[in-house]
């Protein structure tokens, strides 16, 4: 690995740059109407500096563009909290078949019963995953499955004529879109510490468990990459309290097969499928985050669910609406053509093979903990789930710093992992390698993270100037968010 | 050696208060915090002329990093806040305990300050 910069090449220019008056990509035929001047008032500016360009500047332009695109397609993503696993080819191939890539939200059910019946056995196979007895697939994205399932606990609490239960107990470890989901509900957010062990402290959370409580919204296993081993007990509590048990399904894919959430005693559970269930994300979207529902939430379901009807022996399927449903989350039912992956994943993989999936994935992320702890902190010292917390305080000592790391893994074709989150980890770098990795990848991680805890020691600032091999250097985020200034000015 | 100067006064959540000559205290980030935040790009703080109680949150430090509250180290109103510091984040990163204070208060109960650490109290809360 070399560390010199790359010089700016033509890749490097915009299409302002090589742009040239006069250059055109089409030929327009010759108006065969008398031409017509615009009047003033019409002209919303007076120059628009439109880049002067053949079709093959362009081709080139944008395939230079696409080609510098960095995904799982290309390198090793170990994203903590987001599941960067493989997105295998035959979802798309699935998804992009004429009756379902075709089809339009607002056709009539009877023209769409292949669909509906997709979204029915999707649903059926996510109540199996997690145990719980219903589930619907409204919600477009894991935040979004986070805010439906508070929502149907506000209204639980409101029926049952107990409007003043407006307490949300979030951990300190949680993402950061719990209360933000919680707080859009109408909640008030109180935050529980964790213990010495990264777990829920059971005598902090009895302490806030009052007849004020709404709910708890917990992430297992947790973002410390760990499983609560006192996870039944913290639903006890919140149950007695009153309260109900939000289940963030984000880290879902160290469970998948293993243990049904509705056994612990949650009471609605989001799955994000573009996670667990290898859809493709990243950019922004799209993703599916349906939710899966207890007995007491059943009724408050966001709409529309899929219901089959086996009457007359002759199998049918219909959109409907639970009776006291918090409404609709979106035009249309949800992101279909990621229900459609989804679907082929979990198809393709049956019981057995997403029960080997989170095996694996659990596999990998112990494997890269055993060969890295002694090169990076590791704040909690005991099996992780399917990601590993360290901690880069060992390298701050030598002045680098868990963003310095990060920026440092671009060099060598890595994907730096998730940085200063948990918050409750000091410089924490969260790796997520997924079961989709094979052994000679990890390796190779390894290498490069054992060269990087070298250069720390030896060369600091080769890691506090990175990157050196891309065709920008070190950017200032700080000066970004300061004075942004977003618009190009040719 | 202590980035946190002595004549200043801290509370666990990283704020310090500094007694100003006509008894109005000064409030701002610590030195320890900054760093741990790294480079501050916003900033939200109460309005001049507002009542803001001890231990309650006043504001938001926003950096790369995260966005933090802040809270209350005494009670009181609020004097005047620190426009340059709103205009230019950074004075927090490169001054926390001067140029980057944040607001400027009159207390309303004095019994409070007794509550905060000093220097070397604070330092050693930060090292365990």
């Amino acid at each position: 690995m070399t560390t010199e910069t790359r010089k700016p090449q033509e890749s490097h220019q915009t299409l302002w740059d090589i742009s040239v008056p006069g250059r055109s990509g089409v030929r327009l035929p010759e108006s065969d109407v008398p031409v017509q001047p615009m009047p003033d008032a019409a002209l919303l500016r007076e120059e628009l500096p439109l880049p002067e360009l053949s079709e093959l500047d362009v081709v080139r332009h944008f395939t230079r563009l696409s080609q510098k695109n960095f995904s799982i397609d290309t390198n090793f993503y170990p994203l903590g909290s987001c599941t960067m696993k493989y997105n295998p080819k035959i979802n798309d191939m699935v998804a992009s078949t004429p009756g379902f890539s075709g089809i339009h939200p607002l056709q009539p059910e009877e023209t769409v019963q292949g669909a509906l019946e997709l979204m029915s056995n999707l649903q059926d196979m996510l109540q199996e995953i997690t145990g719980m007895p219903a589930s619907t697939l409204a919600p477009l994205a894991g935040a979004h499955g986070e805010l439906s399932g508070v929502l149907m606990i506000r209204a639980f609490h409101e029926q049952n004529g107990n409007p003043e239960r407006k307490v949300m107990l979030i951990p300190d470890s949680a993402h950061g879109t719990n209360p933000a989901s919680a707080s859009m509900a109408g909640f008030d957010v109180v935050t529980v510490p964790s213990d010495d062990q990264g777990n829920m402290d059971l005598k902090a959370l009895e302490a806030v468990a009052n007849d004020k409580l709404g709910g708890l919204m917990i992430t297992l296993p947790s973002t410390l990459g760990l499983f609560d081993p006192g996870i039944v007990e913290v639903c006890e509590i919140v149950h007695e309290a009153g309260g109900l048990v939000y289940g963030d399904g984000a880290n879902m894919n160290a469970l998948l097969g293993r243990v049904k959430l509705n056994d612990l005693g949650f009471d609605v559970v989001h799955l994000n499928l573009h996670k667990t269930t290898s859809t493709p994300h990243g950019g922004g979207g799209p993703g599916a985050g349906p939710i899966c529902v207890g007995d007491k939430l059943t009724p408050f379901m966001p709409s529309p669910v899929v219901e089959r009807d086996s009457e007359g022996g002759v199998e049918s399927f219909k959109l409907v609406s639970p009776p006291n449903t918090i409404g609709t989350l979106s035009a249309g039912h949800g992101n279909f053509g990621v229900l459609v992956r989804s679907y082929a994943y979990l198809r393709a993989l049956g019981a057995g093979g997403i029960r080997q999936a989170s095996g694996d994935a659990v596999l990998n992320a112990n494997y890269l903990l055993k060969r890295l702890e002694h090169l990076y902190y590791l704040p909690y010292d005991r099996i992780c789930m399917h990601e590993v917390v360290f901690s880069g305080r060992w390298q701050k000592a030598q002045g680098v710093k868990a963003l310095d790391v990060s920026k440092r893994l671009i060099d060598y074709g890595v994907h730096p992992p998730t940085m200063y989150f948990p918050l409750i980890v000091e410089e924490a770098l969260m790796i997520e390698p997924t079961e989709t990795e094979s052994k000679e990848t990890l390796d190779a991680f390894v290498d490069v993270m054992i060269a990087i805890a070298q250069e720390s020691g030896q060369t600091p600032e080769v890691l506090t100037e990175a990157p050196h091999n891309t065709p920008v250097g070190r950017l200032d985020e700080a000066r970004a968010s300061r004075q942004p200034d977003v618009r190009y000015r040719a | 050696m202590s980035e946190h100067p002595s004549d200043l006064r801290y509370t666990k959540e990283h704020e310090w208060v500094r007694i100003g000559d006509d008894g109005t205290a000064t409030i701002g980030i610590t030195f320890f915090a900054q760093d741990q935040l790294g480079d501050v790009v916003y900033l939200v703080l109460p309005k001049v002329g507002s009542s803001i109680e001890k231990d309650s949150k006043m504001g938001e430090v926003e950096s790369v990093k995260s966005i933090s509250d802040l809270f209350v180290p005494v009670s009181g109103e609020v004097l005047e806040i620190n426009k340059d510091a709103i205009d230019h984040p950074e004075r927090i990163n490169e001054a926390p305990h001067d140029a980057g204070w944040l607001i400027k208060v009159k207390i309303s109960n004095e019994t409070e300050l007794e509550q905060l650490m000093s220097s070397n109290e604070y330092d050693q809360a930060i090292a365990s």
